[in-house]
């Protein structure tokens, strides 16, 4: 099963602006863009002809993974406001 | 500090942790809010599948009669994956006691949370605390996305990632060899074919801890719970296994879901939800502080974990318990202080939770070390064993045996046996020597 499947069966109420907030400057000198394969909702992922990490927080399972995993440490990660992001019907 | 919005304690995160904490401090008459950033208590919530009944009872004495429970599990076992075969080790008790229960997450948390607001609690949901307020160095409250506010103490249940601890410096950023990352399906199965697959009957759960597969040489576990109507996989790889390797969780998980021993007992079955969570894993050596002028942590947010024996619901729910007779015993004596609050560690110090974690406080760096071995050539070392015992074939037993030694010697050096007894006794001794 695809992971696209998977995030189906997932109930979520996204916000208009992301929680997420990676330095996209400090993104481009990154090597090894770790975020954009440990997560498992895959939220990011490189684009690279316009070098810019695009952030799918729509997805996010809010587990923070991304946030230990950075090897940069340049994503300003907070949770989405009290009735936005994932809800969990069985957990 | 002001009077409006001040209540005696508030807790933060409606977890098993938080909700312990403040069902024990309300139980006593006192005034406590409890504040959940998710839609209801446990939406935000993920955990493997069981609860241990005995804890639960010590926050729930009659949490059998009208909890939502899925079923007791009078099984455990133990699978060791090979790439394509498998040895599993079972242990089967159909007692009376039932030392655990299957339960769905969401549904779990949310009871306890109606309890706990029938005991008086104030359950403030949908509500992100966003820092904590303080005052010459005490916290006195907390700063919500609407209002801020104040209390005598705050509980710090927020979890896993607990940004509020961070905060107030009682925790340096979690590093990636301290945390696992969880991925899990429940998968919806009709209950006779739960029953068929499992050996069990309507209300027994099958629990399986599972070892090696595709986590082969990785930190890492899989897992299987039977729920009423649905089958909960998952797996926990410590997340620098997966930076290192390069590896996507839910690929993993989709290659245990295919391993030859796995794939019969979730064929054909509908996923009903995917989820991700992180686990504590740094253990003894990476607790946070655990107090402060006018505050506590408890629950995951204190890394109260013990990964072994897959425990980490009771831990929350026992130190939110503790955290929640400190808080009373300070009201009673108005001392709000870290020096007073210090009385939250030496009750856990005294209680199993932290003997415990003291217990295995080296386990995790051995497992870093020898994740090779361990989780990697002995494994297969096992199914080795029982292909080579169980085939039959015409060779002479004795030549079989002999060339299962020498494979067992020439596939890992001596030396490097020999290292590796040496870190299993390390490991024994840490365990058993007395403190």
């Amino acid at each position: 099963m695809v992971l696209e499947d998977k995030l189906f069966t997932v109930k979520y109420t996204p916000d208009t602006v992301s929680h997420l907030k990676p330095d996209n400057e400090v993104c481009k000198t990154c090597e090894k863009k770790i975020c954009t394969i440990i997560c498992p909702a895959k939220v990011y992922e490189w684009d690279d002809a316009n070098q810019k990490l695009i952030v799918n927080f729509e997805n996010c399972l809010e587990c923070g993974a991304c946030r230990i995993a950075c090897t940069k440490k340049c994503l300003q990660w907070q949770y989405p406001k009290g009735t936005k992001g994932v809800t969990f019907k069985l957990g | 500090m002001p009077q409006t919005n001040k209540t005696d304690v508030i807790v933060v995160g409606a977890g098993p942790a938080g909700i312990s904490c403040a069902i024990t401090i309300a139980r006593a008459g006192k005034k406590v809010v409890l504040i959940e950033r998710g839609a209801f208590a446990g939406s935000k919530n993920v955990f493997g599948g069981a609860v241990y009944t005995q804890p639960v009872k010590e926050i729930f004495p009659d949490f059998e009669k009208s909890a939502p429970l899925e079923r007791r599990n009078v099984e455990h076992k133990f699978a060791i994956l090979g790439e394509k075969d498998s040895t599993v080790v079972s242990y089967r008790n159909k007692s009376e006691v039932c030392g655990s229960y299957t339960v769905i997450r969401a549904k779990f948390d949310r009871w306890m949370a109606d309890e706990a607001k029938k005991a008086g609690v104030y359950l403030v949901e949908k509500t992100v605390v966003l820092e904590l307020l303080q005052d010459k160095g005490k916290v006195i409250g907390v700063k919500t996305e609407l209002e801020d506010y104040y209390a005598d103490i705050v509980v710090l249940a927020d979890g896993v990632n607990s940004l509020l601890a961070k905060q107030i410096g009682l925790r340096e950023d979690i590093l990636p060899k301290d945390v696992a990352l969880s991925v899990k399906e429940v998968i919806k199965l009709d209950k006779e074919k739960i029953n068929d697959r499992f050996n069990i009957s309507d209300d027994e759960g099958c629990i399986y801890e599972i070892f090696g597969g595709p986590m082969l040489g990785m930190l890492g576990l899989g897992f299987i719970y039977t729920n009423q109507n649905s089958v909960t996989i998952g797996l926990g790889i410590t997340l620098s296994e997966l930076t290192e390797r390069g590896l996507r969780p839910y690929d993993v998980l989709e290659q245990l879901k295919q391993h030859p021993a796995i794939a019969p007992l979730i064929k054909d079955g509908e996923l009903l939800e995917y989820s991700a969570h992180l686990i504590p894993e740094g253990g003894y050596k990476k607790i946070p502080k655990l107090y402060a002028d006018g505050v506590m942590v408890a629950g995951d947010a204190a890394m109260l974990v013990n990964n072994l024996h897959w425990e980490g619901t009771n831990l929350a729910m026992i130190s939110g318990k503790l955290a929640g007779e400190t808080a009373l015993d300070a009201l009673i004596n108005n001392d709000f202080s870290a020096k007073f609050l210090q009385k939250y560690e030496e009750k856990l110090n005294n209680s199993f939770v932290m003997k415990d974690l003291k217990t295995y406080k080296d386990l995790m760096d051995i497992a870093h070390q020898k994740s090779d071995a361990f989780l990697d050539y002995y494994l297969k070392t096992i199914n080795a064993f029982f292909k080579m015992f169980t085939s039959v074939d015409s060779i002479p037993k004795r030549e079989k045996y002999y060339h299962f030694i020498k494979t067992f010697f020439k596939e890992r050096k001596f030396l490097n046996i020999l290292n590796d007894f040496w870190y299993g006794i390390k490991l024994l001794w840490s365990i058993f020597k007395w403190y």
